[in-house]
């Protein structure tokens, strides 16, 4: 079937596309349109920091070794809240539909869906990690390799958010099937990438930031199929 | 309006494991209207969806010269913006972004800070018939149209149908109710089924 004569993916598409995108994903955005995205994910991943030393004691020395740990395990969770809202609400609305008769690839719609996701939260966690640090006694070099490890990881697990979201979205309790899945896939991330922590150095830092790139390389691929495989139900 | 074409040859639906209608053949040239009547669940709307190209035929092929439009029943506005933010990122992506003139066009020019949650069946129809004529695809493809709307809004967007395919436009329009332009050619679903 030949394309429509507006096909093509020109900045024209790109920007509205993204502007939409954040405005449904950032936090606080509800009086501009936003898909009552909250500060939801960080307050989570700021009451696991909080309550982690209420559970294991006040042992300053135990909370400075497993902190790192605490922190990486609650940014995995908190990437994982806003899984139901990235693609399902669209495909209901019937927004792809329109934008495939547009000439826009599944894939671009993946890619920048995927940029979305990972500046609606990963900036935010990061600034979060701090008072979550201070919380957990972290000192400074584990702060860094914290900090480091999760700015190489969240582009990964924005990836497959994204993917999974994707997968589910056609599916009935597709939001409870979407954690589930994403956690297997997340679990090389979690290993390289709070791994480094008990080396104390970057190595394991390098491994999961190329794993998180392996998956923001597959995302468009895998998410535009599952798109375009939603679409026929 | 730059020259258009639609044709189908062959086209046969299937879903799950039923084939819902199989043979049909359709040739539609710049100017031309089809009203596509039919039954419920004889597959109308898949039908919409094949010539659309968003959904693959179990058999035969489509092939068009010239953009398309879809307006079916979801609107592709979202619901949490106003209706004006709702037009304005369709705007943004077909490169026209006034969406006021076709707001008067249709009638609800004073609901457009009114946010798209609120707005009635009607006044949403009206609102993806701004969508897409903002679009301005030569082609259109309508299904039910002028479900929920009101003598007012059926007699605007028949006299809109009959513009557009004066201007050299093609319209398929899927519809249990009656068009009414003279010049359409009735299409009955029911005869293809198996």
């Amino acid at each position: 079937m030949s394309g429509g004569m507006s096909g093509g993916m020109s900045g024209r598409t790109f920007w509205p596309l993204l502007k939409r995108d954040l405005r449904m994903l950032l936090p606080g955005g509800s009086p501009r349109g936003g898909r009552g995205g909250t500060m939801l994910p960080l307050l989570f991943f700021l009451a696991v920091a909080m309550l982690y030393p209420f559970a294991v004691g006040p042992d300053a020395k135990l909370l400075a070794q497993t902190g790192g740990g605490v922190i990486w395990v609650a940014a995995l969770l908190a990437a994982i809240l806003p899984l139901d809202r990235l693609i399902a609400p669209d495909l209901e609305l019937g927004v792809f539909d329109q934008l495939a008769l547009r000439g826009v690839s599944e894939e671009m719609v993946v890619v920048i869906r995927t940029l979305a996701h990972w500046l609606s939260f990963a900036p935010l966690l990061l600034i979060a990690t701090l008072p979550a640090a201070a919380m957990l006694a972290l000192n400074n070099e584990t702060i860094g390799l914290v900090m480091l490890g999760l700015l190489a990881g969240t582009p990964g697990l924005a990836a497959i958010g994204v993917m999974i979201a994707a997968l589910t979205a056609g599916l009935r309790g597709g939001a409870a099937l979407s954690g589930l899945l994403l956690i297997p896939l997340a679990v090389p991330i979690l290993i390289f990438g709070a791994g480094s922590l008990a080396r104390g150095d970057i190595t394991g830092i390098a491994l999961c930031g190329a794993f998180s790139l392996l998956l923001v390389a597959i995302a468009p691929f895998a998410g535009g199929a599952a798109l375009r495989a939603a679409r026929e139900n | 309006m730059q020259d258009c074409s639609l044709s189908a040859q062959e086209i046969a639906c299937r879903r799950g494991d039923r084939i819902l209608f199989r043979g049909v053949n359709l040739s539609l040239s710049g100017g031309a209207a089809l009203h596509i009547t039919a039954a419920n669940g004889v597959g109308k709307s898949s039908l919409m969806r094949i010539l659309a190209g968003l959904l693959l035929p179990f058999n035969g092929a489509v092939s068009t010269k010239g953009a398309i439009g879809l307006l079916d029943e979801r609107p592709a506005l979202d619901p949490q913006t106003s209706l004006a933010g709702a037009l304005r990122f369709w705007g943004e992506v077909d490169g026209c972004d006034n969406p006021q003139e076709l707001a008067l066009l249709l009638g609800v020019e004073e609901l457009l800070d009114v946010p798209f949650r609120y707005l009635s069946t009607g006044q949403r129809k009206r609102a993806a018939f701004i969508r897409l004529l903002n679009q301005a695809p030569p082609i259109w493809l309508l299904d039910e149209p002028l479900n929920g709307l009101d003598r007012d809004a059926r007699d605007r967007i028949t006299s809109l149908v009959r513009l557009h395919c004066e201007d050299g436009g093609i319209c398929v329009i899927a519809s249990h109710q009656p068009i009414d332009l003279p010049e359409i050619m009735p299409f009955d679903l029911e005869g293809f089924v198996q």
